[in-house]
């Protein structure tokens, strides 16, 4: 079927362009929204927290874990202890673990800190901007930020034993013999 | 009017090809009501993933089942 072809609907003809909009914009929903990157710096965004507000460029200055959960995410489950230690063992070397909540009702995070009581800041988003600032594409998702407010790493999915690579990068990042 | 038919028909062929992909994307984050137990398929979660793993190996394909699996991009 070429555009000269007589036997081609005129309407057909007319409508192409229409069409090619048409896959466009389907191309644009389906294709995934961009992931914050290594490099890139990290949006700021201020939300409610369990002690006050909670702020990005607060923790200017300081190495950041920030850890986006769920109270239905399994991994996240896994990742609470190990976030608890890291936060107590760098905590002097300028690490802050930041955990953004992204649980549409409040009640289910409750319930899974009382479970799980967090040593570090627990920010509360029940409506996902910060993800969907951020890109991200699982759950839990991890960046660790620099003390620049640069993305040094990112990190999707939790499993007991990535804690230990996990704890060198941040190890890195302080500049801390591993 | 066969031609307006006929052209009519192609654009609702081809609104039809985006099926539910157009109504808008389940995100990461809000998957909570899809991760409830309820939501399976199977009453036996490790019943289930063996049926899967069975199936991703016989179709050289795994990932994108429910939310524990590949789905929630956990693994």
């Amino acid at each position: 079927m070429t555009s000269d072809n007589p036997t081609l609907s005129p309407l057909f003809r007319s409508w192409r362009p229409r069409l090619a909009a048409l896959a466009g914009a389907l191309c644009l929903v389906i294709l995934p929204a961009h992931a914050l990157g290594v490099g890139d710096t990290a949006p700021d965004f201020a939300l409610d927290g369990t002690n006050g507000p909670v702020r990005l460029s607060d923790y200017r200055g300081k190495t950041v874990y920030l850890d986006f959960w769920a109270s239905w995410c399994g991994p996240c489950r896994q990742s609470f202890p190990w976030m608890n230690e890291m936060q107590t063992r760098y905590q002097a070397k300028g690490l802050r673990v930041v955990g953004v909540n992204v649980d549409q009702n409040a009640k289910d995070a409750e319930g899974f800190l009382r479970a799980l009581p967090a040593r570090f800041d627990v920010a509360y988003d029940a409506a996902g901007k910060t993800p969907r600032q951020y890109g991200i594409k699982g759950m839990p998702t991890s960046l660790l930020i620099g003390p620049d407010g640069k993305v040094l790493a990112v990190h999707s999915g939790f499993r007991a034993e990535q804690g230990t690579e996990l704890e060198q990068k941040i190890k890195q990042a302080l500049k801390e013999p591993s | 009017m066969k031609e307006t038919a006929r052209g009519l028909i192609a654009a609702a062929c081809l609104a039809l090809l985006s099926g539910c992909a157009g109504l808008g994307d389940v995100q990461a984050w809000e998957k909570g009501k899809l991760a409830q137990a309820g939501m399976s398929m199977d009453e036996d979660p490790l019943h289930q993933r063996w049926g899967l793993h069975v199936y991703g190996s016989k179709e050289a394909a795994s990932g994108g089942w429910g939310v524990g699996g590949g789905g929630c991009g956990c693994n």
